[in-house]
């Protein structure tokens, strides 16, 4: 079974620590790395591509060590963030090229399947150049699929992507995967990953803040205190319910309205609406304050 | 929804074959950096120095009342416009995708790094013939007949330069950001060659620029030339330095490392 390791990895660039010594395994099925961005995602698929030697640790793809190995190239497919592909080529040209430089036997059948894989087949013929964002982004999988690599490491794949695309690249990677294949993609957007993958590695500041299975995860973040600003027609009086419900930890009456502190997400949300019914206040407006994926995941890295 | 595997070989061919894949040259790399180098706007960049030398010689030869200008004309400005021609050639085969990032499509492939610096390292080798030791014989031609010594000497000069120089400047590419190898590649030619060469003895001894001289003087055996190295130092030199350069590319390309993202 085909693997990525990572035991006690750091990569430091002078002073700055980009990644803080990681460890985790990933097995077969797609993986989501999550974090917002500067979180260091993009520097640890960099080093599981090969492209960045760890200042300290080891990474292994499939046993072999990732760093000045480009046989294992053989075994890995990347689709990088930056939107760089060679522009002046036809999509065609670019996806067999790439079968070729993996010294696939039948180079233009291989290319073509992985085209038609990506939905692609329509614009193959046409320079990539006069490709929208997400057409360079398909394309540029195609070429990451074309040589049936068992390791699928993609960097912010979605950005660019309309729904559709999105949808259909979704489905595409969610297919790689039941088929056995590690597929790895990063992202700060927390529903791409909800909808991608059961297994996420939350990266948060360089450092491995949560990892496991998506859902356990996500109650954890929805569990955590919120911050709400909340605006109604007599501020003092919802106050005063409010704090009486165990949902509520703190309010503080401010010249804006009150500022809510609310211990379970859900529960707060479903009472203020029918607390302040109750008590005859006119809601005008709840806000959620802190609802930055920081936020989320500086409060993880603290739990 | 098609999910379909990719190809016919199982999961186990892949892992079947795990070293590089072979050979010195890659046509699919060269094609590839032909293309690019070709269809960047910087290609006219290539042609423009060589018409500029080839109407210098056909201006003088037409205006000049003295025959002496060739080898001082063709020796030094021929020889320059080669190592600024090498400069954008070589500095580009390699260091606009590095730059870029498309490089990155490239090397996640098994194909040693050895085999993309060598593959690009021949594009540049070619295009430099084309673009600067050709128009330097036909300027050569025009100021002192197609078959002198002196034009056939200052051709294979250049060819040899364009070896010898391209190597140092894929490998600057290499080693350096392309804004680095660029600002290095012009103080080398224009601070190295063109100014201390002529001031310092033995600075030639480090100087591609003489070695051609050297290749070419060993035919045209012209004084005018200024060639301070003898053929056997300047092809022994020549080929130290390009083969150094290259070996040094190559290993700096298998660590090559993403830049720019610290993210």
């Amino acid at each position: 079974m085909t693997e990525i390791e990572l035991r006690g990895v750091s990569r430091w660039y002078g002073n700055v620590v980009a990644v803080n010594d990681i460890s985790m395994t990933i097995g077969p099925g797609v993986t989501g790395l999550l974090g917002p961005n500067g979180a260091g995602k993009t520097t640890i698929l960099n080093m599981i591509s090969g492209f960045l030697m760890p200042s300290r640790g080891e990474i292994t793809v499939a046993g072999q060590s990732t760093w000045r190995n480009p046989a294992m190239f053989r075994q890995v497919g990347i689709v990088p963030e930056r939107d760089s592909v060679y522009a002046f080529l036809t999509g065609t040209e670019f996806v067999t090229v790439t079968a070729r430089l993996h010294g696939l036997p039948d180079a233009d059948a291989a290319a073509q399947r992985a085209i038609d894989l990506v939905e692609m087949s329509e614009a193959q013929d046409r320079r990539i150049s006069t490709y929208s964002k997400g057409m360079r982004q398909r394309i540029k999988v195609a070429a990451a699929l074309v040589h049936d690599p068992q390791v699928l490491l993609l960097d912010e794949p979605f950005n660019g992507m309309d729904p559709r695309q999105r949808l259909h690249m979704m489905d595409l990677l969610h297919a790689q995967g039941d088929q056995g294949r590690v597929i790895v993609f990063s992202s700060h957007i927390l529903e791409e990953v909800e909808r991608l993958s059961g297994v996420i590695q939350v990266i948060v500041g360089g450092r491995l803040a949560a990892s496991g299975d998506f859902r356990a995860i996500r109650r954890l973040m929805t569990t955590r205190p919120h911050v709400f600003l909340v605006h109604s027609s007599d501020d003092r009086a919802l106050g005063a319910a409010l704090i009486g419900r165990p949902a509520v930890s703190g309010v503080e009456l401010t010249a804006h309205g009150l500022q809510v502190r609310a211990s379970d997400y859900g529960t707060f949300t479903r009472e203020v609406a029918g607390l302040s019914r109750d008590h005859g206040i006119r809601l005008r407006q709840v806000l959620p304050a802190d609802e930055s994926l920081e936020s989320v995941f500086n409060y993880l890295l603290a739990s | 929804m098609a999910h379909v595997m990719m190809g016919d070989r199982s999961p186990m061919d892949n892992e079947r074959t795990g070293q590089p894949m072979p050979g010195l040259l890659n046509g699919d790399i060269i094609w590839l950096t032909l293309r690019a180098a070709m269809g960047r706007r910087r290609a006219l960049l290539f042609a423009l120095p060589a018409f500029i030398l080839i109407g210098i010689s056909a201006l003088l030869k037409a205006t000049a009342h003295s025959q002496v200008w060739p080898p001082e004309v063709l020796g030094t400005v021929g020889y320059l416009i080669l190592a600024l021609t090498a400069l954008i050639v070589g500095g580009s085969v390699l260091g606009a995708e590095i730059d870029d990032g498309s490089i990155l499509h490239l090397l996640a492939t098994p194909v040693k790094r050895r085999t993309v610096v060598l593959s690009k390292y021949l594009v540049a080798v070619v295009l430099t013939m084309v673009f600067a030791a050709v128009p330097e014989y036909v300027a050569g031609a025009i100021a002192t007949g197609a078959s002198s010594s002196l034009a056939v000497g200052l051709f294979v000069g250049a060819l040899a330069g364009c070896v010898i120089y391209n190597a140092l400047f894929v490998m600057l590419t290499a080693v350096f950001s392309p804004g680095q190898a660029l600002a290095i590649g012009l103080l080398y030619v224009l601070l190295w060659e063109g100014l201390l060469a002529s001031l310092v003895r033995g600075v030639s001894l480090l100087s591609a620029g003489h070695y051609s001289l050297a290749v070419a003087n060993s035919i045209a055996h012209n004084t005018a030339l200024h060639a301070d190295l003898n053929l056997g130092t300047g092809i022994g030199m020549g080929l130290v330095v390009t083969a150094a350069s290259l070996v040094f590319a190559s290993v700096t390309l298998s660590a090559f490392n993403v830049t720019g993202d610290a993210a």
